[in-house]
């Protein structure tokens, strides 16, 4: 009895040791790449961690790079919802990912508060300058998707707004609806008093101007809510996106953010063709499937790529 | 400057304190949701569990059930129920009452099932009714093992409301959550500091509850929480608290 | 259900990912637990620290802890380990009082016993105690199973993803049916680990089969067994 007791503790604890031991090799810790390591000299890009955003045009846009890149030649792995700019960024930098899909006004108030260009072409070109050595944004695209200021119907037409710059004239307090990071953006609470004089709290919800800033938008939770442009529900709830006539919000171009160590020629060439291709009708259409039709970002992406027969 | 004075600076800054939106202000909705989901979980579980440990029936249905419970993520059911339910603050309630109703269930029929069968057999002996025994004789004993679950339930609650901020709701989470989005090692850091103060400052009015609430009698004769090589049969165990989400 | 079948792939990996950050707590959370509960078992003072701090570390909200771990283990953010070693933390703290305790119900007359058939102090806890702690060990881990699959979904909070994916997508979607899915799905997985670990503890431990006849030592055992709570 002693003995068999004896054998089956003994098998128990070489069966935790081997599973310790499992879970251990499964998390190398020594495998941590600087991630600003010097760009590779001559040896090709074999892999790519294409990281997004959590929300769902990100993330679609990280699968179109990612199966742009490995029709290319260079395995790509997705790694979706990391959250907000800022963490992001900081995944980018400790080398977590390689690569994220961007978009180049907001991206270049990231790195530059102070920016002052506006139209398209001056915001890359001040972009390129603004981020950081060691890291590039690859070609612009013609698609566009910006943080949008919208307000209901009714609101609009009680109150006389059709622009940011109306708001002084609105004597209720102002709830604006959108995720977190608004209070402290440039283009968020900061910016509406600092560029409009316009003093408004948040409502912060998580969901990327989705269908639950939507609701309390419409619910009257909110007065005013950030809904990207590329969404379908402005059109569909008849919303009025206020006009922006001090450019608060730059021209927001979709822009790949990468590592310049993994930016080699295959690599640049595939998400270049991707780039060139890529529309704001585009973005709407994508949009609509995730939202509408629940498609998984995959899917979509799949979808999007086989259509423009970039890769075939 | 490392996050840990980072937090401090953020703590120790008075303006962080002030208005709505303030730390003063955040415990406050803290306290305040925390308070409503405890009355509303004792209110559903405390009944069940003492029934449950009273007449020994609904056993093989409880016990299965609240570890059911504890399986399922906070997190989805605060997402979930914000679809579901039009109201901010009715659906991480929802959530947070149901992942706080286990230990209280067990908390309660752990308790009765712990009290001394001869215990109950002598006050049926001198004719107390079935109420009598549970009301005069079963609850009283049980009542620090109950007080213990509903203990280990406030501790569960105060951490995991702070998820919910994932909704646009007020409390300590909003530090949390609106750190997180722009990466505030500070902001998040001080936020978490408050909550882990609230929870053992909870946990101390617990503990003082249950030593208040152990009868005199049953405290003399209890031994003391040390190891002891032999066993104990009459020592039955606080319910366990589970981890903060 | 066509929404399922249709992103099946995806909700497999997700899966996958979600039993793979649970299994390392969980296991390490245990063994951890055993020296350690040893330990707090030894002298009322270790006592009252161990499970002090086993205490504290409940009130700790995990999703600064996920934030702060990069930073103390020098990982990388996107580190499965950030959550892994968060959500062992939380099993130690849970598994540290059971395991002090199971080790405390060794009955003393049975370890005199071994004493006197020649077991010394490393073979007699190996041997005798650890395995006849083992079914209230057992019903610990149970419970640090259930909790440690549920937490692990706070982890998509911060881009570590598992089912809880698709509770953040599924918000963002105003899509209950996704949210279902990762929410069923995680009680699945939860429900399997615990009939493993029964089924296990049934193959190890067949000394722990309720008996009819058995004293109140076993009714203690079962007690705890059928209280996880």
């Amino acid at each position: 009895m002693a003995r068999t007791i004896r054998l089956t503790a003994a098998a128990g604890v070489l069966a935790l040791a081997a599973a310790l031991a499992g879970c251990a090799s499964s998390n190398p810790l020594g495998d941590n790449n600087p991630a600003s390591s010097p760009p590779s000299t001559g040896a090709p890009v074999t892999s790519i961690t294409v990281g997004s955003a959590a929300f769902p045009e990100s993330e679609i846009l990280a699968y179109v790079y990612a199966d742009a890149l490995q029709a290319s030649g260079v395995a790509a792995t997705v790694t979706p919802n990391i959250g907000a700019r800022d963490a992001y960024i900081a995944a980018l930098k400790d080398g977590s990912i390689d690569l994220v899909p961007e978009y180049t006004g907001n991206l270049l108030q990231y790195f530059d508060a102070k920016a002052t260009a506006q139209s398209s072409d001056d915001v890359y070109t001040a972009l390129k300058t603004a981020v950081p050595q060691g890291y590039e944004v690859l070609d612009q695209a013609a698609a566009q998707d910006a943080d949008s200021y919208n307000v209901t119907k009714a609101f609009s037409e009680k109150w006389g707004v059709t622009s940011l710059a109306d708001l002084k004239k609105v004597t209720d307090p102002i709830t604006v609806a959108a995720n977190p990071e608004f209070q402290t953006r440039p283009y968020g609470i900061p910016g509406l008093k600092s560029v409009y004089g316009v003093s408004a709290t948040l409502l912060p919800i998580n969901d990327g101007g989705g269908p639950n800033t939507l609701k309390a938008l419409l619910d009257g939770k909110a007065q005013l809510a950030d809904i990207y442009s590329t969404t379908p529900s402005i059109t569909q709830n008849n919303l009025v996106t206020l006009a922006d006539p001090d450019h608060m919000v730059l021209a927001q171009n979709v822009v790949p953010l990468i590592n310049s160590g993994k930016a080699d020629a295959a690599v640049t060439q595939a998400l270049d063709k991707v780039q060139a291709n890529l529309t704001t009708a585009d973005l709407i259409e994508m949009n609509t499937k995730s939202s509408v039709g629940k498609e998984s970002a995959q899917n979509i992406a799949t979808e999007w790529l086989k259509q423009k027969n970039l890769f075939g | 400057m490392n996050p840990y004075s980072q937090a401090f600076a953020w703590l120790s800054d008075a303006g962080n304190w002030a208005g709505p939106g303030g730390i003063g202000w955040r415990i406050l909705e803290h306290l305040d949701y925390t308070g409503l989901t405890l009355a509303l979980a004792v209110a559903i579980a405390l009944p069940a569990g003492l029934a449950v440990g009273h007449t020994g029936r609904g056993r093989e249905i409880v016990v299965p059930f609240t570890g059911a419970l504890r399986a399922l993520p906070t997190l989805g059911l605060v997402t979930v129920l914000a679809l579901l339910v039009s109201s901010d603050l009715l659906a991480p309630l929802i959530a947070l009452v149901i992942l706080a109703l286990p230990p209280i269930i067990a908390g309660a029929y752990a308790g009765v099932q712990a009290v001394d069968r001869d215990t109950v057999d002598a006050a049926k002996a001198i004719g107390f009714t079935g109420w009598q025994v549970l009301w005069r004789v079963e609850f009283p004993l049980a009542l620090p093992l109950v007080l213990g679950g509903i203990r280990s339930a406030c501790l569960q609650v105060i951490a995991t409301w702070t998820v919910a901020a994932f909704l646009p709701l007020g409390g300590l989470g909003r530090f949390l959550i609106d750190g997180l989005a722009i990466r505030d090692y500070a902001q998040m850091l001080g936020g978490s500091l408050v909550v882990i103060a609230l929870a053992l400052a909870a946990d101390g009015v617990f503990v003082i509850a249950q030593r208040l609430a152990t009868p005199r009698g049953v405290r003399a004769a209890r031994i003391p929480d040390a190891p002891t090589t032999t066993h104990q049969p009459s020592r039955k165990e606080i319910p366990w608290p589970e981890p903060s989400a | 259900m066509t929404w399922i079948v249709a992103n099946w792939d995806q909700i497999a990996r997700y899966g996958l990912q979600h039993v793979w950050l649970s299994v390392p707590p969980i296991v390490a959370g245990t063994a951890l637990s055993i020296p350690l509960g040893q330990l707090a078992n030894r002298y009322r003072l270790s006592r009252g620290v161990l499970l002090s701090i086993g205490g504290i570390l409940y009130a700790i909200p995990s999703l600064p802890l996920f934030v702060l771990l990069p930073s103390l283990l020098g990982t990388r953010i996107l580190d499965p380990l950030n959550v892994e070693v968060a959500l062992t933390i939380y099993a130690l703290a849970l598994m540290l009082r059971a395991t002090a305790d199971a080790l405390a119900s060794v009955d003393g007359q049975v370890t005199l016993s071994a004493t006197a058939v020649g077991y010394g102090g490393w073979r007699r806890f190996w041997g005798v105690e650890l395995p006849l702690a083992g079914p209230v060990i057992l019903a610990g881990v149970r419970v640090v199973s259930a909790s440690t699959v549920s937490l692990v979904t706070v982890g998509s909070l911060i881009g570590v993803n598992s089912l809880g994916f698709f509770f953040l997508d599924g918000y963002q979607r105003y899509f209950p049916t996704e949210i279902w899915v990762g929410i069923v799905g995680t009680v699945v997985i939860a429900v399997v680990f615990d009939l493993l670990l029964v089924l296990a503890g049934r193959l190890l431990m067949p000394w722990a089969r309720p008996s009819r006849r058995a004293g109140r030592a076993t009714a203690t055992l079962l007690g705890v067994e059928a209280e996880p709570s």
